[in-house]
């Protein structure tokens, strides 16, 4: 009988390089799902989230019962989210992206919504004096300038949901979360660490390529901040 | 729609509620387990917070750390505490992950409430003679009151919800209904716990908008200058 390789793995250390060469594809591949569940979703409440709050803001009446459904979905806690969705997506990754989804409309529909209220009505006035149409009035003028507080909650909405996603290992779906899940089952110190670091590193990460598009998406931000004394 | 029936009679059968597995032990573990790290949460956060807004520095540690909060998966936390020392400790890890979850909305609203406080109203206490202490006590924290306690609600809401990922890692609460279906492989059993821990979250949500609702002018900041 050989004995065991006395390396980082065999003791169950914290932090192992040993680790990190052996099981590079299984983290590549956690990552990727990871950040496929992350984009997806946040993509699906991006295209879902724009039209409710332009329609709120359209219509005064509608803000109220769409603030206050988005407000009661982000109420209700993931686990129970994932698991409410089961009958109808069944144990799948759109399980996920569709919880992920509810929870990033409550952020976006606010952030847009408020973004949209901000602009001022002379801004309004004088676009629609010079002939814009509501549907250009909207394109170019409301939403470059709710741009910022879109963003802001955007930036949130991605941080948030990057953490979530671990809750998915309870499916299977939770991309870094199921090495957390299997790591702590079988008391693996290395592969928790590792994943839970790796996690941070992608909000974090997401959080700044987010801040980028925001600068380049939104130049006169800048130029103003520029003049102010 | 066959799967909400199910869940149903899940939950109507008396036999599910009683017992160490039952519905009424999980849900008085999750209301302890949510008011112990609530309790502690607020003795370590709003101290912090109504001294540093009172002597106006630390704004952007207040602002970061909340920020980072947010970043640092719960379940993550979770799982590292259990890997250390302290998961021999029984419920020890899950309190903790659950404190440093809440601490954060605590205290970015406590000092955004404190410096929010406006500065002519804290010029003329010290004008009239306060002590900072009295400052503090008398002037600072009943302004800033309506937006101490709306970080409190947060903090009290999404502790309701994240105590539930206590389950995973073998903790007690509502959520150890959800994870047992999982492993029975029960989807009624998933669905009605799901349905319980969500209504549980909206009961303390719409529990502290009626309390919000009811509560004297000077909590809900009707008295608020600014």
């Amino acid at each position: 009988m050989t004995a065991p390789p006395d390396d980082c793995l065999a003791r169950n250390e914290w932090i192992c390089g040993e680790y990190l060469s052996t099981r590079r594809q299984i983290l590549l591949d956690a990552v990727v799902q990871h950040l496929q569940l992350t984009s997806l979703a946040v993509l699906i409440a991006l295209v879902v989230a724009v039209p409710l709050a332009v329609l709120a803001r359209r219509w005064g009446w509608a803000a109220g019962p769409v603030l206050a459904l988005t407000t009661v979905l982000y109420t209700i806690p993931s686990l129970a989210m994932f698991s409410l969705l089961l009958p109808v997506y069944g144990l799948s990754a759109s399980l996920v992206v569709a919880g992920l989804v509810l929870y990033s409309l409550t952020l976006l529909v606010r952030n847009i919504l408020a973004g949209l209220r901000a602009v001022p009505e002379d801004t309004r006035q004088a676009a629609r004096g010079m002939g814009y149409g509501p549907v250009r009035l909207l394109l170019t003028v409301e939403l470059p300038l709710a741009l910022p507080a879109a963003m802001a909650g955007l930036r949130i909405a991605t941080v948030s949901a990057v953490s979530l996603v671990t809750i998915g290992a309870i499916v299977g779906f939770g991309g870094l979360g199921n090495l957390i899940y299997t790591g702590m089952n079988t008391y693996f110190k290395a592969q928790v660490l590792t994943a839970s670091v790796l996690c941070v590193v992608i909000a974090v990460a997401a959080d700044l390529l987010l801040l980028g598009v925001q600068r380049v998406l939104t130049p006169w931000e800048r130029a103003t901040r520029a003049v102010r004394p | 729609m066959k799967t909400l029936g199910d869940a149903w009679s899940w939950l109507t059968d008396s036999a599910h509620w009683a017992g160490d597995d039952g519905i009424w032990h999980r849900l008085t573990q999750h209301l302890v387990l949510t008011v112990v790290c609530l309790v502690l949460s607020c003795l370590i956060a709003l101290p912090v917070a109504l001294v540093l807004g009172h002597l106006g520095k630390g704004g952007a540690l207040a602002v970061n750390i909340s920020n980072v909060g947010r970043a640092v998966p719960t379940f993550a936390v979770l799982v590292l505490l259990l890997l250390t020392p302290l998961g021999t400790w029984g419920e020890g890890p899950t309190v903790v992950a659950l404190v440093l979850f809440a601490v954060p909305p605590l205290l970015t609203n406590a000092y955004v409430g404190m410096r929010g406080v406006d500065r002519s109203v804290v010029q003329a206490a010290r004008g009239m003679g306060m002590t900072g202490s009295q400052m503090l006590w008398r002037v600072e924290l009943p302004l800033a009151l309506p937006l101490v306690l709306s970080g409190v609600r947060i903090a009290a809401v999404q502790l309701v919800a994240t105590a539930t990922i206590a389950a995973l890692a073998g903790g007690g609460g509502l959520g150890r209904i959800i994870t047992a279906g999982f492993n029975l492989a029960s989807t009624p059993q998933v669905v009605a716990g799901a349905i319980l821990v969500a209504a549980f979250a909206l009961l303390v949500e719409g529990a502290f908008e009626v309390a919000e609702r009811f509560a004297p002018g000077w909590a809900r900041g009707r008295g608020r200058t600014g």
